[in-house]
């Protein structure tokens, strides 16, 4: 079946539309593969607007090794902004990719990357445009499969109804895995249709197929059991964990956009997991043990990186980049090599301690010292205690006080509201915090001149974390501590001045929380909402809390029975059948634990503490030190 | 480091990257610039910037060109060919690098005076077309409105209107040609303040004769230079800077457009 370009019809619609250029691909090192000489075809969407979408390094990785396969083609799409979904409605356009500009729906697979459930309205708007039914029950053999994975599709029983199938944990290996299933199943003529090859998916134990499963509830509406509805399929569905990243170094050839993006970098991800344990975490927790790439691959992926895209900044990611075991050699290494370069390092996560100022300062060798950001998280020591988020006051301020003293004048902390166990006086100590920051700053560095931004954001319980039992704070607990906050900032004479505070209103993480924890029959809200117009909720231009609410009202679901419900041990979570590895004793005792204050340390430096994920998945943690160090390269 | 040279660069912006903005082009210059390890060279100061600089009035978001113009200085000598040929493998297609001389006595912004124009008008009525443009030059005046970034401005966009005519060609979409006939608009404006740009004298159409094409027009620069009085056309920038060195030029070529498949 030959596929034409959109591109024709399209261009006619784009000059009348905001910032026309995100929609028209030919991105440096995008790829256009020809269709009739692919066998598999995957459309990968990130659900957000192209400024967010592009940079996403799980997209970018999924589409290069799909496109380095031979006989297999992934294209990009992403969410269209109102202005040009009115226009392709009015003119019948369809969602397109913007590499090609091919209709998604002629893709064998519409794969959709989920680091947040807010973006679970714009599926549904570029399944509606794409001619796709929304409702997996309903499509047919022309359709794609639809396939969602990233972070939120550890608990995709939301937006089951809307899926074929779901992916849990790291990509590389299982996109290739199913592309061949796909493959096999096409080259035998497609026996059994659809139904067949999502079975296929199935078995192989690594594919979630929604379907497959019947969901029971008690009357009291918990719910009773989850369980496979056909033989073959199996009871848990496993993530997936690449183990040795130096096999993986992706993205070889980032991709580099015409159009702004939110992160102008070629970020490099120097390892994955994380087993601080921080427990409101469920990116540390869904991607254990932790897996570093080697110093060597690290500095190899730099400098291709930087190559292929002309990108003046390199970002090193992870969870807590400073935690690398050699991130002391790879910082120097990178100063020693781009210095007296326009070329700039950045660590986006770092933990609090006096090591990361040394980091801090070989980063910024040829730079200004403007800001440092720091994430101490619980106002208290306290509740601190409760997330186990291991940072005594002491140490932060030891750790700004360096900062201040070493010329960076400006320290960045963030925080959370709404924790388990969490009284008004855990979020006034931000503000003690916050004040005692800006005193050690004047005396550190003998200057008035120093400032202190104090950024909060609401707690959301997450799946597969131990505070999936937790209760969420109501917003109206959560706004009445946030004022109470900013009035003691306020009202403080002698530091107020200096220390910014930043904040959203409570609203927004109830809907996140609903979606977050929520089971199949808050599907019906999701769709009554984009029904209504909901599009954008991770926009606070385009969110409505008031949408949501009323799409529940009318759907007759309690979102307080989602949200600040506290669960019972024995409670079946919505995702129990989805294995993150994590043993569920151990996060129940790790709750108990955090209710009673006790710390857990991290398994790389401590003994195993036997969370679960290694033994279940066959994993171990890979860490350095290697002892080589970075070679420096001759920039010319 | 001292600037060793100056190289002034004529590009274009071609089929869909014809939807770039003037920033989304300055980024990519200077990443391209990165790429191919030119030896741009720095301003001085706390956060320094790479010295290219964009010489005249870019052509608008969704208008394609084929004579825009920007200066870059080096902190090394360097063949403008070679030069010419790494940027422009190094911007992704339809950014296209045309040609790079070394700059020479005198600005560049000076010479151009005045831009040739093309607008495509697909499925336009020609007839119609014809009386309009007819009407249009034989106006005195013909006051037009714009919302620019100072507000709405209202000025004359006849003066400016150095020529102005119809002309016969078939319909293009996405860089391929079709057998339909197309009306073609093809004109040289002087450059004025306020500028007078493609849309304002289709707006003046539209006023003078009540002309307006049925679905957007396809706007492109062809030429940007000093005005040669005797053609009547926009003469090349570089002509100058090519009599005293000597600089790589590729021509246009005609059919490349960075279209989809
Ligand atoms: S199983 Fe043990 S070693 Fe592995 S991540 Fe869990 S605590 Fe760490």
């Amino acid at each position: 079946m030959p596929v034409e370009s959109l591109f024709p019809r399209l261009e006619a619609l784009l000059p009348k539309v905001q910032k026309p250029i995100q929609y028209v691909g030919g991105e440096l090192n995008s790829t256009v593969k020809s269709w009739d000489e692919t066998t598999v075809r995957w459309a990968l969407m990130y659900p957000d607007a192209y400024e967010v979408g592009l940079p996403n390094q799980g997209v970018q990785i999924l589409y290069e090794i799909l496109n380095e396969m031979p006989e297999t083609l992934a294209e990009r799409t992403y969410a269209v902004w109102p202005d040009l979904e009115a226009l392709m409605r009015a003119e019948g356009v369809p969602q397109f990719t913007v590499d090609a500009h091919r209709p998604v729906r002629a893709f064998d697979v519409f794969g959709i990357s989920f680091s947040t459930e807010l973006g679970y309205t714009n599926m549904l708007t570029a399944l509606d445009l794409a001619g796709i039914p929304l409702e997996a029950a309903d499509r047919g053999e022309d359709d794609p499969i639809v396939l969602a994975g990233g972070h939120a599709a550890f608990n995709p029983e939301p937006i089951a109804d809307f899926l074929d199938a779901a992916v849990l944990g790291d990509g590389e290996q299982v996109a290739i895995a199913i592309t061949e299933v796909i493959r096999e199943w096409k080259a035998e003529g497609s026996p059994g249709g659809r139904d067949e090859l999502l079975m296929r998916l199935a078995e192989s134990g690594g594919v979630y197929v929604p379907k497959f499963y019947d969901v029971d509830y008690h009357a009291d509406g918990r719910i009773q059991r989850v369980a496979p509805n056909r033989s073959g399929v199996p009871w848990r569905v496993h993530k997936h964990t690449v183990m040795d990243l130096d096999e993986w170094p992706y993205p070889k050839k980032p991709l580099v956009p015409l159009a702004e993006t939110v992160h102008e970098r070629f970020s490099v991800e120097i390892f994955r997991g994380c087993t601080r344990g921080c427990r409101f975490c469920q990116a540390g927790m869904i991607t254990r043990p932790v897996r570093e790439r080697s110093i060597t691959t690290i500095g190899d992926m730099v400098d291709a990186g930087v190559r292929a895209s002309g990108f003046n900044e390199v970002g090193l990611l992870s969870l807590s980049s400073a935690d690398h075991s050699e991130i002391g050699e790879v910082a120097k290494g990178l100063a020693d090599r781009y210095e007296g370069t326009n070329t700039s390092l950045s660590l986006p996560s770092t933990r609090v301690d006096a090591f990361n100022i040394d980091l801090a300062n070989e980063f910024s060798r040829n730079g200004r010292r403007s800001g440092l950001t720091f994430a101490p998280e619980g106002g208290s020591e306290r509740m601190r205690k409760v997330i186990n988020k291991m940072v005594t006051e002491e140490d932060l301020i030891r750790t700004v006080s360096t900062a201040y003293s070493q010329g960076w004048r400006q320290v960045k902390l963030y925080f959370m509201c709404g924790l388990p166990t969490e009284e008004d006086v855990d979020v006034l100590g931000i503000a003690d915090l916050a004040r005692k920051v800006i005193k050690a700053g004047r005396e550190a560095s003998g200057s008035r001149d120093v400032r202190c931004t104090v950024s909060i954001g609401g707690f959301v319980p997450k799946p597969h974390t131990p505070f999936q039992w937790a209760a969420q704070a109501s917003h109206e607990v959560v706004d009445h501590r946030l004022k109470a906050l900013k009035d003691a900032l306020r009202g403080d004479k002698e530091y107020g001045r200096a220390i910014g505070l930043r904040y959203h209103d409570g609203k927004p993480s109830i809907v996140e929380g609903l979606l977050s924890r929520g089971d199949r029959r808050v599907g019906k809200v999701i769709r009554a909402v984009w029904e209504d117009g909901g599009r954008f909720d991770g926009w606070s231009e385009h969110f409505s809390y008031q949408r949501w609410m009323d799409a529940a009202a009318k759907a007759d679901l309690d979102v307080d029975w989602y949200t600040t419900r506290e669960r019972e041990e024995n409670e079946v979570l919505p995702w129990d059948h989805l294995d993150a590895g994590l043993d569920r004793e151990w996060l129940w005792q790790d709750w108990r634990d955090a209710v009673n204050d006790v710390e857990v340390e991290d398994c790389r430096w401590t003994p195993c503490y036997d969370c679960g994920v290694c033994p279940t998945m066959g994993t171990e943690i890979q860490i350095g030190p290697t002892g080589k160090k970075l070679l420096p390269l001759t920039v010319v | 480091m001292p600037v060793a040279q100056r190289l002034r660069v004529r590009y274009a912006k071609r089929g869909r990257l014809r939807f770039t903005s003037h920033r989304d082009i300055s980024r990519a210059v200077e990443r391209a610039v990165r790429r191919a390890d030119v030896p741009v060279a720095f301003s001085a100061g706390f956060s320094p910037h790479p010295r290219i600089s964009y010489v005249g009035a870019a052509a608008p978001t969704g208008v394609a060109s084929e004579a825009e113009y920007l200066e870059i200085s080096v902190t090394r000598r360097c063949d403008p060919e070679l030069l010419r040929a790494a940027l422009d493998t190094s911007l992704p297609p339809g950014l296209d690098v045309l040609a790079v001389v070394e700059a020479t006595e005198g600005s560049l912004a000076d010479r151009l005076e005045c831009s040739a124009w093309e607008i495509r008008l697909p499925k336009a009525d020609s007839a119609l077309a014809v009386a309009a443009v007819e009407g249009f030059n034989a106006a005195e005046r013909v006051d037009v409105e714009r919302l620019t970034k100072k507000g709405l401005r209202r000025f004359d966009a006849r003066e400016a209107v150095l020529s102005l005519e119809v002309v016969e060609g078939t319909e293009t979409t996405a860089g391929q040609a079709s057998s339909q006939p197309c009306v073609i608009l093809r004109m040289v404006v002087r450059h004025a303040t306020p500028a007078v740009r493609p849309d304002d004298v289709l707006t003046g159409l539209r006023l003078v004769a009540g002309f307006a094409p049925p679905v957007p027009p396809e706007v492109t620069r062809l030429a940007q230079g000093p005005l040669d009085v005797g053609t009547g056309e926009p003469a090349d920038p570089f002509g100058l800077d090519r009599e005293v060195t000597r600089g790589g030029e590729t021509e246009p070529v005609g059919g490349h457009v960075g279209g989809d498949l």
